[in-house]
């Protein structure tokens, strides 16, 4: 045997390569400490934060699922926002039928029917998305310009099917009594539902993490996103992969609609194509295909939204399209691209 | 003499506007490792990935262990028990090499006397294992391509030039490694440029030119006959050695 000629080598990186790797990271906590630093005000600046950190959250969950789709099955879906739409007024009859619930002082019941309104939101969502991959996606896999085409007048026709459902007039939808009014931390006000969309983001953004490193479908999914072709080559038909992962992108847009719609108190039915902007933002800003990245982008989003609308209004609406230019500028494939644009 | 692994029967594959292979007949037999050679372009590479599924064939058949597999997908071709390395390796470089192995075991689970032996033949995947197949060098990136395809039993393996820019110490693991798999029955169907590597594990070999099969044969006459070398690929084994 000749193993003996193999000595083992690695070519690792050195440090200050390894450190500009993990620099994303330390963007959330510079952006904070900036936001402090030009505020000035302790407690405006966490009643601030937590508004930030809280948008910043539902939209990661909007945006988790688009990304994913975007890096394994390379279909940029401009119909993302539909689920979006679908999944609030979804959520919407499930809050009406527990008017009881909702209206109650307990905590529990007010959080049992949240529980019931997101469960129901992402099964209508996720069988929606199967349709919607099968009828509208599949055919224009591998094309772009059909893809945007197509996506869009599926957006359109979930929209008529909205106003056909639920009617054309905008919805106001009252936050449970629980989850009404705010907490005062440090002469800061923090509203009771940001903390409770700060919980479920961050559960989500763990539980996404645990599902792809650790289980069988994760490995799939990361390896898919990388290169399709050889997870065929391995015996693994990825089409049913995609199927799988669209449903389960859609049923995540769903779930974020409905934490929307509680949280902006008010739901029309182009209410997710509205939210598209921010979403597509973060999911460039993340790096096509990364969770991670799409974590962060969000919080960024979020965090700076919110600073400087307190900060400079005028500013405020365009503050994140600058935060992409230069993030794209920096890295011009997002914070942590998976995949690899060329 | 047994009915081969496989054979194709004027097989036809187009990419896009090109018509690649131009009705190759090739059969592979069991238990020995068939190497394909050819100049750049003659169509081995698309040969393999027409076998696999990945192009489309348009005109012929392929037939596999007594069934036709040329109308199937990828992932049923491959389910066949049939392996195989691309000529980039296909690595998952976001995945550590762990996760790349346990991706290519089909049954979920990792068989540890086989990876023994796999560690056996390529030491630094055990050295590696926890680390993302990104940082390992191009030979280990190779190492890691042959030890998913031979994680498990396979009844094919279909290898694209496992030695393309390798280090000799590495070609000389991929030989040992090939050696082992023919002593243990394993059919392998290998394409390959470099001739010494070639001989040195071929049992029977076909030549390719112009998307068609134009020689086949055994091995060692094909080595022992510098002028059909000479002929058939403009090249000879001595030049190579």
């Amino acid at each position: 045997m000749s193993n003996s000629l193999i000595k083992p080598r690695i070519e690792r990186p050195p440090l200050s390569q390894i450190l500009i790797g993990k620099t994303p990271l330390f963007l959330v906590p510079l952006l904070m400490l900036i936001g402090l630093l030009a505020i000035g005000s302790g407690s405006t600046w966490l009643t601030l934060t937590a508004a930030g950190l809280a948008m910043g959250m539902m939209i990661f969950i909007m945006a988790s699922g688009l990304t994913v789709i975007f890096g394994l099955m390379d279909v940029i879906n401009f119909g993302h926002g539909a689920f979006i739409s679908l999944g609030a007024f979804a959520g919407f009859t499930i809050l009406g039928l527990l008017g009881g619930w909702i209206e109650s002082p307990s905590i529990a019941l007010n959080l049992g029917a949240i529980l019931l309104a997101v469960a129901f939101a992402m099964l209508v969502t996720g069988l929606a998305g199967y349709g919607f991959e099968r009828l509208i996606v599949k055919p224009v896999y591998g094309e772009h310009l059909k893809q945007i085409l197509v996506t869009m007048g599926g957006l359109v026709v979930t929209q008529q099917l909205i106003y056909v459902i639920w009617g054309p007039d905008e919805i106001v939808l009252a936050r449970p009594t629980a989850l009404q009014g705010s907490f005062v931390i440090f002469e800061a006000a923090i509203e009771k539902y940001r903390v409770l969309a700060i919980a479920i983001g961050l559960a989500l953004f763990a539980a996404m993490r645990l599902v792809l490193s650790k289980t069988r479908i994760g490995l799939l999914v990361r390896a898919g996103v990388q290169n399709g072709e050889m997870v065929e080559a391995l015996g693994y038909p990825i089409q049913k992969l995609f199927l799988v992962v669209f449903m389960a992108g859609c049923a995540l847009a769903g779930l974020g609609g409905v934490m929307w719609g509680i949280y902006q108190e008010t739901i029309t039915a182009h209410m997710g194509a509205e939210v598209m902007i921010s979403v597509f933002i973060v999911v460039i800003i993340g790096g096509l295909g990364s969770i991670e990245g799409c974590f962060i982008g969000a919080m960024l989003v979020g965090l700076l939204t919110n600073y400087t609308g307190f900060l400079v209004p005028k500013l405020s609406l365009i503050s994140t399209i600058l935060l992409m230019g230069i993030v794209l500028m920096w890295r011009p494939q997002g914070l942590y691209p998976v995949v690899k644009t060329h | 003499m047994s009915d081969p692994l496989l054979t194709l029967r004027g097989v036809h594959t187009h990419i896009g506007p090109y018509h690649i292979l131009q009705g190759v007949d090739l059969e592979v037999p069991r238990g020995g490792v068939t190497v394909l050679l050819g100049r750049n372009g003659a169509g081995k590479t698309t040969t393999l990935r027409t076998i696999m599924g990945l192009w489309q064939v348009r005109e012929g058949l392929i037939q596999f262990d007594g069934a036709q597999i040329h109308q199937e997908t990828t992932p049923v071709i491959a389910q066949r028990e049939i392996a195989f390395v691309p000529e980039d390796m296909g690595i998952f470089t976001d995945l550590t090499v762990h996760e790349n192995m346990l991706l290519a075991a089909r049954s979920g689970v990792l068989e540890e006397e086989r990876l023994s032996w796999i560690f056996g033949l390529f030491p630094p995947l055990k050295t590696f294992w926890h680390s993302a197949a990104g940082v390992l060098s191009g030979g280990q990136k190779q190492m890691l391509a042959v030890a998913r395809a031979i994680v498990e039993p396979r009844k094919l393996i279909l290898i694209d030039e496992p030695t393309k820019g390798l280090a000799p110490a590495i070609i000389n693991a991929m030989v040992v490694a090939l050696k082992e798999l023919k002593e243990m029955q394993t059919t392998i169907l290998l394409v390959e440029q470099n001739f010494s590597m070639a001989s040195a594990v071929g049992d029977t070999v076909a030549v390719m030119d112009d998307g068609r099969i134009v020689y086949k044969g055994d091995m060692c006459e094909l080595a022992a006959d510098a002028a059909l070398q000479e002929r058939l690929m403009g090249l000879s084994l001595e030049a190579h050695q």
